[in-house]
């Protein structure tokens, strides 16, 4: 199977190329706004952050081995540019939702790699008491609002906190994140519907990691470009190189400003990657070993960050490796937390199920 | 032939309705098409056009004249050479069994719902058994929750859950209704009306027809923290929103460990209305039920449909709250009081007794109530429990009832397989089985899709006499 080009952000000053010029009618093109590039800080902040969810998610995967979480896992891994760009993009007060894929997202809105570790494990010092799961967990504090696992259900409720947002007058917006698969859902669509008409602040993004489980994206649409979806709707969608987390930002940038200027909804179609199974429990045998290797050598997002930053002489192996270290310590202490936490007490069954 | 003019049906539940004006007089020439008056039915004022060629005769009902019953006979229609001078005003014509939509009958097709159009019969109840007395006897006990003394005011379902509404929106500002039709067209069944003109399009939001969609962005705006109303059409097209009303706004609480819920109500009319076939027929309490983290209401009169509105949209869970068309247009004695709350969770007893217990809810409660009062003529005192919350479930109440009378009916709409009354009958078997002096017995509607035809829909249904001869059998008379 071909791979579809990844938009390169090399040799060009934007981060993106609008993809649905003609319905996009707020003033501008989403071209050269953003600066692709990063300060060292900037890249080093990426760097970490990056850094934090593979090494979260290969820790999630041995403990997923040794029998420590149970049930569905799905691993991040390859996709880490996608939360942490836009994270970089939003301010405080924006609400985060996706689906079950939810573990970078967690970790990147602030939530503890504790109470997200306890949570797979299923102990009481989850973030949702052991009751939820790595699928479902919610952090009002961090406005973190799920971790669903109904595939495209997220993108009606994200629309519903922009909904909130317009209601209130306020200027967060929502940024819902779905995947290729659940691009295919009908109230996806509805939703589109209701924010474009309403003009509701919310990204929506399409994480196209290229399959929906096992279904590659030529054998589900015949439309597999994604930022075109909301034609139909009149809303803007820009395809973006969903491995360069400079890219990512520069796009949502644009986005959130898109969003908090009235303008309604965007989407951003970031094209990524996952290196892993659906789950734990997927063999992946719908895609040829050359093509993850080809990914991972070629695109891989954090790999990208420690290159410039070597390059670029902001930082050295020493103080990388010294990163390295204190990223594989935050992991640890939420393996070994997460491993000896207890379970909830057996009174919590009947807890928290009406107020 | 002189062609009579009959009153026409023009809402799924009009009875009858007010001629309010005439557009053409006695001696006019009409053509097929012409709009020849004006009536005013439960919902809305509708013209009357001319089915068919000739000159007004006579007109039969004055203008203005009110509860003018459907099928009654209000003018006369004249071809070519025809005299009026034979003409009388008999009594209304009753076209026996005859589907109101019928072809005679001049513009029957009412389209208030968009497409989804329901003609309707009279309350399909009242004919079920024709010993039946019209008006039943029966007087409902006064609430407890409300205070001895409070002046009364007859008030239809239609305006109490209006009222519940609009006095909720008054009070919290984080409150607002969307769905289909509520705003503009004031309610695809009035139950909205007038709230756009206080509230404003910014609380009182018209949605487009994406049922699935429109529930999950109401699940989300309350995962914010707002307090939506969500008005299904009906709850037949809910079917569509079931995931997120279950998945979404049902467990969220319960996977966010407490730190996050969703305080929301699904509300519209539910179950069967009249002869509008097996789609639009579904009654769900049974359905929703089963769902831990949802409250699921289901009031019989206008004063419980206020009260637990108000509760509902108070409450901070997920609340599916139904209704039931049938029962919009009919009048209740409603509590005058500033701000009158019913407690959810607490069943109504709509009459002391002491022979046997019969437990109903919703339209349920209208079977019950007719087969009270003919049972109190054959010296059977019944109690009657109106449940009206199905979830969480009054079963202290039931059971109280049954130690008491010993025999339990219980009368619901539903399909029988798993329905409200199974659970009933279960539940009280296992927790008071030494007090049961005989088999719980439960009525239920047929385990079929509803059909069209009038007579196969009332035999769909349930019906008075199944009441009756339930609890004189459970009484071993």
């Amino acid at each position: 199977m071909a791979l579809p080009n990844l938009a390169s952000a090399s040799g060009r000053k934007t981060a993106a190329k609008s993809a649905n010029k003609t319905s996009f009618k707020s003033g501008g093109e989403f071209t050269g706004r953003n600066s692709l590039d990063f300060s060292k800080d900037e890249d080093l902040h990426a760097y970490r952050e990056m850094l934090l969810i593979r090494r979260f998610e290969e820790k999630a995967g041995q403990l997923y081995g040794m029998g420590f979480i149970g049930g569905f896992c799905h691993l991040y891994i390859g996709q880490e540019a996608v939360v942490v760009g836009m994270q970089m993009a939003q301010k405080d007060g924006d609400q985060v939702i996706t689906a079950y894929r939810d573990h970078g997202h967690m970790l990147a809105t602030g939530m503890s790699a504790r109470g997200v570790m306890a949570e797979l494990t299923g102990r009481r010092g989850g973030y949702s008491k052991g009751k939820g799961g790595s699928m479902h967990m919610f952090s009002k504090e961090k406005h973190f609002y799920g971790g669903h696992g109904i595939v495209g259900a997220q993108v009606s409720l994200g629309t519903g906190l922009a909904f909130a947002n317009r209601y209130r007058g306020n200027d967060s917006v929502s940024v819902a994140y779905f995947g290729d698969g659940a691009a295919n859902q009908g109230q996806v669509y509805e939703s589109f519907n209701m924010a474009a008409l309403w003009k509701l602040p919310i990204v929506y993004i399409v994480e196209n990691n290229r399959y929906a489980m096992g279904t590659s994206t030529s054998r589900a649409t015949a439309q597999s470009n994604y930022s075109l979806r909301g034609s139909g709707f009149g809303i803007p969608g820009i395809q973006v190189d969903g491995m360069d987390v400079r890219a990512v930002k520069a796009a949502g940038d644009e986005a959130m400003e898109h969003c908090r200027s009235g303008n309604g909804p965007i989407i951003l179609e970031m094209l990524t990657y996952r290196y892993r199974g659906h789950s734990m429990s997927d063999p992946a045998k719908y895609r040829s070993k050359d093509e993850v290797q080809k990914m991972r050598s070629e695109h891989d997002p954090i790999e990208q960050v420690r290159k410039r930053l070597l390059d670029k002489g902001w930082s050295n192996e020493d103080e990388l490796k010294g990163i390295d270290k204190d990223i594989r310590d935050i992991v640890s202490d939420s393996a070994d937390f997460a491993q000896a936490d207890p379970e909830p007490d057996a009174s919590e069954l009947y807890t928290d199920i009406l107020l | 032939m002189p062609i009579d003019i009959l009153m026409p049906a023009l809402s799924p539940t009009m009875e009858e309705g007010t001629l309010s004006k005439w557009l053409k007089q006695e001696g006019d020439k009409v053509s097929s098409g012409d709009v020849i008056a004006e009536i005013e039915t439960d919902k809305a004022t509708m013209e009357v056009e001319a089915v068919d060629e000739g000159v007004i005769g006579k007109l039969l009902v004055a203008a203005g004249t009110e509860n003018v019953k459907v099928n009654t006979k209000i003018a006369v229609l004249l071809a070519d050479g025809e005299s009026a001078d034979s003409i009388s005003a008999d009594a209304p014509a009753e076209t026996p069994a005859a589907p109101k939509a019928d072809a005679d009958t001049p513009a029957a097709a009412s389209n208030d719902a968009g497409g989804k159009a329901r003609e309707s019969s009279s309350e399909p109840t009242a004919q079920a058994d024709s010993k039946v007395p019209a008006q039943p006897k029966v007087e409902a006990l006064a609430d407890p929750d409300i205070p001895a003394g409070t002046e009364m005011v007859m008030t239809t379902v239609r305006e109490a859950l209006r009222d519940a509404m609009a006095e909720e929106m008054r009070r919290d500002e984080n409150v607002f209704v969307m769905g289909e039709e509520v705003a503009e067209y004031q309610g695809a069944y009035k139950i909205t009306q007038g709230l756009l003109q206080e509230f404003g399009d910014r609380r009182v939001v018209d949605t487009p027809i994406t049922e699935h969609g429109f529930a999950g962005v109401g699940v989300g705006a309350a995962m914010a923290g707002l307090r939506p109303i969500v008005e299904f059409m009906t709850f037949n097209f809910a079917m569509q929103a079931i995931d997120q009303i279950i998945n979404s706004a049902a467990k969220t609480l319960y996977m966010s460990g407490g730190q996050m819920g969703a305080p929301i109500v699904f509300r519209g009319p539910n179950g069967a209305a009249a002869r509008v076939g097996a789609q639009h027929s579904q009654d769900f309490s049974a359905w929703y039920s089963q769902i831990p983290g949802l409250k699921v209401v289901m009031p019989y009169t206008a004063a419980d449909a206020k009260g637990l509105l108000k509760a509902a949209i108070r409450d901070p869970n997920p609340v599916v709250f139904l209704e039931n068309e049938i029962l919009y247009g009919q009048s209740f004695e409603v509590p005058k009081l500033d701000d009158f709350v019913l407690p959810i969770g607490k069943a109504r007893i709509h009459k002391t007794g002491k022979d046997a217990t019969i437990v109903s809810f919703g339209i349920g409660m209208t079977y019950a109530v007719k087969a009270v009062a003919e049972l109190e003529k054959e010296g059977i005192d019944v109690e009657l429990i109106d449940l009206r919350t199905i979830r969480p479930m009054d079963l202290p109440t039931v059971i109280e009832s049954v130690k008491k009378t010993g025999r339990l009916v219980t009368v619901e709409e539903g399909y029988p397989q798993n329905s409200v009354g199974t659970e009933i009958a279960t539940r009280v078997m296992q927790q008071a089985f030494d007090y049961l002096d005989a088999p719980v017995l439960t009525i239920a509607g047929k385990d079929v899709p509803m059909p069209y035809a009038a007579n196969l829909e009332k035999l769909a249904l349930p019906n008075v006499g199944e009441v009756v001869q339930a609890v004189k059998t459970v009484c071993y008379k």
